[in-house]
């Protein structure tokens, strides 16, 4: 429209203590995964990137406007966020819990909320309490959430950590889905075997700086996985279906 | 109009007439002497207060347990009812001295209502532009017990037995010898109140996934705090101006309708006002009929039934393994 690179770019984002300097520009269209130990800053830069948390130095812009300048709601349009914790205080119903995507909106945005009820097969669950649903529904419901507002990103951190491999598969299935329809996906995983297989970029953190940052397999080679986790590994497998093998002693 | 506002405003609409009747004495509209000063000067004002001040709390209670996402949590977290009791006390305390305004019926509760705007203004100095609810949290509890200190202090201060029974009847809440003048100081803040916490109702709502999720979906925490402070505060604050401390009526009256409603926080705003108006009518009445000496103060009455209520909420909760 104005001419401008559309993408989603970190700075040399500085936070005392937690990010020394990190610099990233994210493509639409594209799964960003970010890695690194515990306590490398990867939730961290996350929410920079989500604008929820202001770094003291450096800035993170939305398609080269700076994202601390945007709107709350204008921002919450574009940038759908996935937290960590999957907290849902309340007993909803899985239709109003998806519904609560529209609030940027302000409207009940029926035919959205239809649509990202039927993306993630949630349809027969449309009103069930949440209470009453599995680990990998749950999941499903709340990444239906964020579709439910039809952003042009979708940031979530750890998505993953508490479903099984089928579960995981499935969730993975329809982030790629999204990222195929334009929308960017940006994602915390501490699992390197699904970073490898399913990322098309993945961004490596060590303790606030970058340590890396490519295609996966360039990425995430076994000497930078020992030099920056502190584990001998090596790569099994075909490319998509790889395996990690922590050797022992 | 959702199904749970409707019937509890047919369930009110038959109640206020029916309380009108009901006190020590029973009263029959065209037998009993004196019927109609009764009603309009003694009972209805009573009524219409037990309404305003129900109303108030249920929705403040609503609220509060919205924000903080915690079905345990009461208005008198945030201090701001300590506050105005506070400040009520020292008008009792106080009032005698400044000779002309003792005698005005508005002097307690303007001075509640200075005290609960006190109490909103510190908590908005120290909670500050940031919004952590954790922090606003202690900062209120943090209020309510310096209220609580300083109310003590000056119970201590009065200068007679008679001034600390004042003090100390006072304080336990009621709607006694109460008039048009209370109905016309409380119910402006209340529904004011009450609408400023149903602006905070998306916001509430977008809060059911945690703080983070909701900053994300444009929730700014400062605006969302500022309502609550103003809306507490005016319903709270106007509802201890004209009665008294009543505690308990914020915890219980969201948890009995929150199972009526579809659990969102802002859909149970209205059901919880006008429920909590039920509860304290309903309330009040009892403590009007019961064949006791001097009559049960209200504050009592509620409280006699909200421990209870709560520790079944406890217990319940441990059965349940939910913390």
């Amino acid at each position: 429209m104005s001419g401008k690179q559309p993408g989603l770019e970190a700075m040399e984002l500085f936070l005392a203590g937690r990010l020394l300097g990190v610099s990233a520009a994210l493509r639409p269209g594209e799964v960003t995964v970010i890695c690194g130990p515990n306590g490398a800053g990867k939730s961290t830069l996350l929410q920079c990137l989500a604008g929820l948390l202001m770094p003291d130095g450096g800035a993170v812009t939305l398609d080269e406007v700076p994202i601390a300048s945007l709107h709350p709601r204008e921002r919450a349009r574009a940038i759908g966020y996935l937290s960590q914790e999957g907290e849902i205080a309340w007993d909803l119903s899985v239709r109003n819990l998806v519904a609560l995507g529209r609030l940027p909106y302000g409207d009940g945005g029926d035919a959205q909320v239809a649509a990202a009820l039927a993306a993630l097969d949630l349809e027969t669950f449309s009103s069930r309490p949440v209470s009453t649903l599995s680990g990998g529904e749950k999941a499903r419901a709340l990444l239906a959430r964020v579709l439910a507002g039809e952003p042009r990103w979708i940031l979530a951190d750890e998505p993953l950590a508490a479903l099984d491999l089928g579960h995981q598969l499935a969730l993975v299935g329809h982030l790629r889905r999204a990222a195929l329809s334009g929308a960017g996906v940006v994602l915390v995983l501490h699992d390197l075997a699904l970073a490898m297989n399913h990322a098309d970029r993945v961004l490596v953190l060590d303790k606030g700086r970058l340590a890396a940052d490519g295609a996966p397999g360039a990425a995430l080679d076994p000497a930078l996985i020992e030099r920056v986790w502190g584990v001998p590994a090596r790569w099994l497998g075909e490319p998509g279906a790889r395996a990690l093998a922590v050797a022992g002693r | 109009m959702k199904r749970s506002v409707l019937a509890l405003s047919l369930l009110l609409a038959l109640a206020v007439p029916l309380s009108l009747l009901a006190g020590r004495v029973w009263l029959d509209p065209w037998a009993t002497p004196n019927a109609a000063v009764i009603l309009g000067e003694l009972r209805l004002p009573r009524a219409l207060l037990a309404v305003i001040v129900g109303g108030g709390l249920g929705a403040a209670g609503a609220a509060m347990q919205g924000y903080l996402r915690n079905p345990l949590a009461d208005p008198g977290l945030f201090g701001i009812a300590p506050g105005a009791a506070l400040g009520a006390v020292i008008s009792l305390l106080f009032g005698p001295t400044i000779g002309f305004w003792a005698a005005s019926a508005w002097l307690l509760p303007l001075f509640a209502l200075a005290g609960a705007a006190g109490a909103m203004l510190l908590l908005a100095l120290i909670a500050g532009r940031a919004g952590g609810i954790a922090l606003f949290t202690l900062a209120g509890m943090m209020i309510a017990s310096l209220a609580g200190a300083l109310t003590s202090l000056a119970i201590s201060l009065a200068p007679n037995a008679f001034a600390t029974s004042e003090i100390v009847v006072w304080l336990l809440g009621a709607l006694t010898d109460r008039g048009w003048p209370d109905v016309w100081l409380a119910a402006p803040p209340t529904l004011l109140g009450i609408t400023v916490l149903r602006l905070a109702g998306r916001d509430l709502d977008a809060l059911t996934l945690g703080e983070a999720a909701a900053r994300s979906l444009g929730v700014s925490p400062g605006r969302l705090q500022a309502l609550l402070i103003a809306g507490v505060g005016l319903t709270v604050g106007s509802g201890v101006a004209v009665a008294g401390v009543i505690g308990f009526v914020g915890l219980m009256v969201p948890h009995l309708v929150r199972p009526w409603t579809d659990k969102r926080p802002s859909s149970l705003i209205v059901p919880s006002a006008l429920a909590g108006a039920l509860l304290v009518l309903v309330a009040d009445c009892v403590c009007r009929i019961l064949p006791l000496v001097t009559e049960l103060r209200l504050g009592i009455a509620l409280s006699l039934i909200g421990a209870p209520f709560f520790l079944h909420l406890l217990l319940k909760m441990r059965r349940e393994g939910t913390p």
